[in-house]
């Protein structure tokens, strides 16, 4: 079964069409790679998977579930990584992730190798506003892994990450988790060596991933 | 459900505490009106009808405070779409944001009511104090209910600051009339509870009737 199958999806903002015509199908393991400039629709296309956006036309089918209709089956098996961490300034990231385990019904005892795995156990009692963005970065890429998601929704994930970082989030978030990954990224020769399938799209419409892709 | 509503509710309630941003304003807010018309009023005291009035006008515009920040954490840093991602009712968002409403509304009150009798009640609040807890937490239910409604129809919003008050102050116009009606007496020179049983059943009767119809349409508000 494919993990996602989109055919001829489509998404307005009002009269702006923001995706359109997009077809694509990435099974259960592979990695789908979304190329394009700023504006050109994808990380509406991410939260439109996340089933956070309900599609105009076309249809969508995310891990079995048909969007618009049955995205009450996603969230559990969705981690999603986006542009916001989705952590609350005002708690320590530790209480964030305690947070987001509660909401999914995940054991607190989950947390402590999550943490240790990204090396950001000594800093999960500090507030996030006092956090820099790496760090705030690793704390997101533990809220959306906490629950071991079969799919993992992720927008530049490696933004304001230092090598030893990445390197650390790797097991988690890379091609070595074993999950299907839809990754948006502005870095078309490392998205599209982590990559089986690569989408690209300008205006929200889909063309081919050359060099033109930016232009 | 009752236990993500009450994660949520834990969490607003430790961000309340770090942030003191709601709260100490409703409280500041109500005690200002007090002592404006404490200086601004040409009786003594006042009692009665009028009391009343001023106290729940009072409350109700400082629970407009308390509304348009009940989902800023939400707006602000994305919690909606955590929320979303997270495999729970949405109506568990609806109870938790009520109960922190009908928590800060309490708060407020411990404070502002005291206050009140203080600088503008003349009968004293005494005899008349159970009572009033009783038309106090009815009301506080009524103003948490449509005040979790209104703020997240307003949540997603630009001007949200705006449509907060001009959604929400129409919709409390009924639980003002009961409110002040049910006080009336309590707060008379010769403290009474006179019709307090009908005007009560009234309000609870808004309380189930705005609960229900929150219950009912929360999930939309919350589609894109």
């Amino acid at each position: 079964m494919a993990a996602i199958e989109l055919e001829r999806l489509e998404r307005r903002y009002g009269e702006r069409v923001a995706l359109g015509g997009v077809s694509v199908r990435v099974e259960e393991g592979q990695t789908l790679a979304v190329l394009g400039g700023n504006g050109a629709g994808k990380t509406t296309l991410l939260r439109v998977l996340a089933g956070l956006l309900r599609p105009h036309g076309g249809s969508a089918r995310v891990l079995g579930a048909a969007l618009p209709d049955e995205r009450w089956k996603l969230p559990a098996q969705v981690g999603y990584l986006g542009h916001e961490p989705l952590l609350y300034r005002e708690l320590s990231g530790l209480e964030n992730l305690r947070y987001h385990a509660d909401l999914h019904g995940v054991a607190h005892s989950r947390l402590a190798p999550l943490l240790a795995e990204l090396s950001i156990e000594d800093r999960a009692d500090e507030p996030v506003r006092d956090l820099s963005r790496g760090l705030v970065q690793r704390f997101a890429i533990a809220r959306a892994v906490l629950h071991d998601p079969p799919l993992l929704l992720l927008d530049e994930p490696r933004a304001n990450l230092d090598p030893a970082a990445a390197e650390l989030a790797e097991p988690l978030i890379g091609r070595s988790s074993g999950r299907t990954r839809v990754l948006v990224s502005h870095d078309m020769r490392g998205a599209l060596d982590e990559s089986d399938v690569a989408l690209g799209l300008k205006n929200g419409r889909p063309v081919p991933v050359d060099e033109d892709l930016y232009r | 459900m009752i236990a993500s509503a009450r994660t949520i509710l834990r969490k607003d309630l430790l961000i309340e505490l770090r942030t003191k941003e709601s709260v100490p304003a409703m409280v500041l807010f109500s005690i200002t009106v007090c002592v404006l018309f404490h200086f601004g009023r040409d009786r003594d005291s006042l009692d009665g009808a009028l009391a009343a009035g001023v106290l729940w006008v009072t409350l109700l515009l400082a629970a407009v405070i308390g509304v348009s920040r009940l989902f800023a954490a939400e707006r602000e840093q994305g919690g909606i779409d955590g929320l979303l991602l997270a495999p729970v009712d949405r109506t568990s968002l609806f109870v938790a944001k009520a109960a922190a409403l009908f928590v800060f509304l309490t708060l407020v009150e411990l404070v502002a009511v005291p206050a009140f009798g203080l600088l503008l009640l003349g009968p004293g609040l005494g005899s008349a104090f159970p009572e009033l807890l009783a038309v106090l937490a009815l009301g506080n239910l009524g103003v948490a209910a449509v005040g979790a409604l209104v703020a997240a129809l307003a949540a997603e919003t630009r001007a949200h600051e705006l449509i907060v008050p001009l959604l929400l102050l129409p919709l409390l116009v009924p639980v003002l009339i009961a409110c002040a009606q049910a006080t009336e007496p309590l707060f008379r020179q010769e403290a009474v509870a006179e019709d307090l049983g009908r005007w009560l059943g009234l309000l609870s009767l808004y309380d189930v009737v705005f609960v229900l119809l929150s219950v009912a349409v929360f999930d939309f508000l919350l589609e894109d």
